[in-house]
């Protein structure tokens, strides 16, 4: 259960949290935040971080997956959880349409692909409006209940949104630790020799863009049921981006990377409020300094800065023979 | 017993001929070299064997089973593995995740169950494992096998990419230039794995620029120039044989030895 | 009909002319470095915001306040390259997607603090009494646009094929390494593409100011934009991306007098995906295949 060690000290945190500070602002507010883009960082991260198909359009797996249950509940007054997965089912099917076409793509182009593919979606939310709202967006959402406990505090969709983070945390890590996670990174590092060890790479990669999706369709959903609203511009470009962001920022290919950027990246701008008007380009410049810095990540940076002291103080005290541990 | 046949194979890219008109067999359980200057077609032909590139012309029977029209991954599921010219490891992985990548073919599992680590999963991954291991051992790497894979030198990550090969158990293993670049030593190593490699029943196909490993190590050799066969045979008949001794030593080809 | 088209034509090619702008700078810059600099569309909204305000504020006639802000925005980009780009060297594409982003947050977000949410426009170069071709019009800016457009192609063109500054930059591009043997000063040369790069967005930006208003946030959409065009003619081909950005201006115009007005950014994006799917290195792109 080695691979599992982060995830218990992710949900210890997660359970300690409302004991430590109840009734606090960032834990019971920008936490269930930070918990969404979490679910959404992790998701991304399996496309992006392990076989290494960069998307600049997850904003709309997202965006679907919110829309259908915003529809679905004030329009044509279904359950809730009716919703969720029939969300979750249109997000399967335009994922899985637009999967094999758009991951023929490489680089730049793919990531231009995807990011066209964000835009389109947005459109649609934006211009839509009989279904949609338009830019004013769709209000009057439903909460959730669960067997008739209902999600109507901060409490309570902190504990939902926290359960399905470390749900979505334990499902990533098994893939990444299996037979199906290796053909990812396989790929990852080199598509040809993965054909030769018998991949599918076709199918690998239209199953993790599915899977990707999936997860943010119920993130989005998720996210419609606890804002009670949305509209267009919680799906846009940008949030792509922001996702693209949390993921590089923490560091690709590591799932709880995904989680620290998306934390940092939530309570970044809430730190940031006291600074005003300066608050955009601060928010700016510490994104390029840590880029440009820690490029691969802060989780797998501070993991080798570690390392790397670690390794000094063993040499300073242990002399040459253990140099070799590098 | 012909392992693999292949007859009139011809590919051009946009006008320049790489390979025609190609005919060879490979026997079961053998060494068999293809040797040719530099730029006589080589890997394109082991691109067009695994399926890489589609021939223009050609057929190529692999156990009777026609192998052109399927992808590399259907290739490789029939039995057929390679090693690459230029490495292609997948650096962003373990040494004992490459080999067990390698076992991709072996194993069965889905995206799906793995999600959910159905039983089923733990006995197929100490499976893979002690494939893996079994594999790395073969290769003389079971020293490495805690590392990740872009920390190896370059003469180790040579024989890394054939253990991945050979964890896939095929039956074919296509070589593509494995002691290029390795140093004599290496190169001693690299020419009795690959007949441990032959001698554990694993038919070798090998393209290699140093003569004396080819010469040492095959069972049969095949000569191609241009794209075309030169000449065919043992490395003895090979050696006497004037075509050769005037495509290699006379006329202006540079030869590589 | 005819003269409705030939309306949406000469606005197509306007916009085009822009778009055909970014997506050049954003080739050169990719070209030089292969970095996709997602600031290119800063260098846009830079251009044109300092133009107004020196022009308006500073009361410097208009002509002096465009070359200093094209001077300013030239800075900009070299400083980009030289603070942000250059340390990072080596870095994954993505990692370096981030830093422009980065970077593009950053220029808005002081744009922000000099200028505010407000929206600006510069005053046009020589009048705006419409000119008339049947009954279709065109103002003088529009010709302005065309021909400041038309003028920069043709001199980044001479400037990479006959200069040897420019045949150096092309070298670099090719090959670092080997440039750098040859006795070529390959950091320089990389402020340069990013110096020149700046210039045609500031220009774009410059150009268009009069008809199209400007404010801090201009430059996103014009960035996409010029990427999707960039994209669409073939990200290593200049001339390429500046076909591909007329393009993408023709497709818009049209599609938004034709169909409808809210979708046209849609369609734009439908079709660069189309053309994707069926060609996809772009549309004058050369296929990369993998060498193994």
């Amino acid at each position: 259960m080695r691979y599992l060690r982060g995830f218990f000290i992710l949900t210890a945190i997660v359970v300690a949290m409302p004991f430590l500070f109840p009734d606090n602002y960032y834990v019971t507010v920008v936490a269930v935040a930070a918990g969404l883009n979490a679910i959404l960082a992790v998701s991304l991260n399996l496309l992006m971080g392990y076989a290494g198909q960069i998307s600049l359009g997850h904003a709309a797996f997202f965006g679907i997956g919110a829309y259908s249950s915003a529809i679905l509940t004030t329009r044509f007054g279904w359950n809730p959880w009716l919703a969720i997965v029939a969300g979750m089912a249109l997000t399967c099917s335009v994922a899985f349409l637009v999967a094999r076409p758009i991951l023929r793509l490489k680089g730049h182009y793919l990531a231009m692909a995807t990011l066209g593919l964000g835009i389109i979606v947005n459109i649609l939310l934006v211009q839509g409006e009989r279904w949609t709202g338009g830019p004013d967006g769709l209000g009057d959402i439903p909460t959730l209940s669960i067997f008739g406990w209902i999600v109507d505090s901060d409490l309570r969709w902190y504990i939902v949104i926290g359960s399905v983070l470390l749900l979505v945390v334990v499902l990533a890590q098994n893939i990444i630790n299996s037979r199906s996670g290796r053909a990812l990174r396989a790929l990852h590092g080199s598509e040809v020799a993965a054909e030769m060890m018998g991949i599918n790479t076709t199918a690998t990669k239209t199953a993790v863009f599915v899977l990707a999706a999936l997860i943010a369709s119920l993130a989005g959903s998720l996210f419609s049921h606890q804002q009670t609203f949305v509209s267009p511009e919680s799906f846009s470009f940008f949030f792509s981006i922001e996702l693209v962001t949390m993921v590089v920022l923490g560091g690709m290919a590591s799932t709880y990377g995904a989680v620290l950027g998306a934390v940092i990246l939530t309570f970044l701008p809430e730190l940031l409020v006291v600074f005003e008007e300066f608050e955009v380009m601060i928010f700016g410049a510490i994104l390029m300094l840590m880029m440009i810095f820690l490029p691969q990540g802060l989780l797998v940076g501070f993991n080798e800065q570690i390392r790397k002291w670690l390794l000094q103080r063993a040499r300073a005290s242990g002399g040459e023979q253990r140099r070799d541990i590098a | 017993m012909t392992l693999l046949e292949v007859e009139g194979l011809s590919k051009s890219f946009g006008g320049v001929t790489a390979i025609a008109d190609l005919c060879f067999k490979v026997p079961e359980q053998q060494v068999y070299s293809v040797i040719g200057p530099n730029g006589a077609g080589k890997t394109t032909l082991f691109n067009m064997l695994s399926g890489i590139y589609t021939p223009n012309e050609g057929s190529i029977k692999f156990q009777n089973r026609e192998l052109i029209g399927r992808l590399p991954h259907q290739v490789a599921s029939l039995g057929v593995s390679r090693t690459f010219q230029n490495l292609q490891m997948f650096f962003n992985m373990s040494v004992l995740d490459n080999v067990k990548v390698g076992c991709h073919l072996r194993t069965r599992s889905r995206i799906w169950s793995a999600a959910l680590r159905l039983p089923g999963i733990f006995r197929e991954e100490r499976q893979a494992e002690a494939w893996s291991r079994e594999a790395l051992e073969f290769c003389r790497l079971e020293e490495f096998i805690g590392q990740e894979a872009s920390a190896l030198p370059y003469g180790v990550l040579k024989r890394l990419e054939i253990a991945r090969a050979l964890a896939a158990k095929p039956s074919l293993l296509l070589m593509d230039e494995p002691a290029a670049g390795l140093n004599d030593t290496e190169t001693v190593e690299m020419r009795q794995l690959i007949r441990r490699i032959c001698a554990s029943g694993v038919t070798v196909l090998l393209v290699e620029h140093n003569m004396g490993l080819v010469m040492d190590v095959s069972d049969r050799i095949l000569v191609i120039d241009y794209g075309s066969r030169l000449a065919e045979g043992t490395p003895t008949e090979i050696q006497r044989n004037p075509k050769v001794i005037q495509a290699y030593l006379g006329g202006e080809v540079q030869y590589a030895v | 009909m005819f003269d409705q088209i030939l309306q949406f034509l000469l606005t197509g090619v306007t916009v085009g002319a822009t778009y055909a702008l970014v997506a050049l700078g954003f080739a050169i810059i990719y070209n030089a470095s292969d970095v996709v600099n997602f600031a290119q569309g800063e260098f846009v909204m830079i251009g044109a915001m300092s133009a107004i305000a020196l022009s308006a504020s500073n009361g410097l006639p208009l002509w002096l306040a465009i070359i200093i802000s094209i001077l300013i925005t030239v800075g900009v980009g070299m400083a980009l390259q030289r603070f942000a780009i250059a340390p990072a060297r080596g870095a994954s594409v993505v990692t370096t997607i981030i830093i422009t982003i980065g970077a593009s947050i950053f220029l808005r977000g002081i744009a922000l603090l000099l200028w505010g949410k407000d929206i600006f426009a510069l005053p046009h170069f020589s009048g705006e009494t419409p000119i008339h071709i049947g009954e279709a019009t065109l103002l003088p800016q529009n010709i302005w646009v065309m021909g400041g457009g038309a003028l920069m192609v043709i001199g980044v063109h001479y400037f990479f094929n006959h200069t040897t500054q420019g045949k150096a930059v092309l070298a670099c591009s090719c090959n670092r390494t080997a440039a750098h043997l040859v006795g070529i000063n390959v950091s320089r040369m990389m402020l340069i593409a990013y110096g020149l790069s700046a210039m045609l967005g500031a220009s774009a930006g410059i150009l268009v100011a009069p008809i199209t208003f400007t404010s801090y946030e201009t430059g996103v959409m014009l960035g996409l934009k010029g990427f999707s065009a960039a994209i669409l003619g073939g990200m290593g081909n200049p001339m390429g991306a500046v076909a591909g950005g007329l393009l993408l201006g023709l497709i818009e115009s049209l599609a938004a007098g034709l169909i409808s007005s809210g979708y046209k950014d849609a369609i734009g994006f439908v079709i660069l995906l189309l053309v994707l799917f069926f060609r996809p290195s772009g549309l004058f792109g050369k296929a990369s295949a993998d060498r193994v």
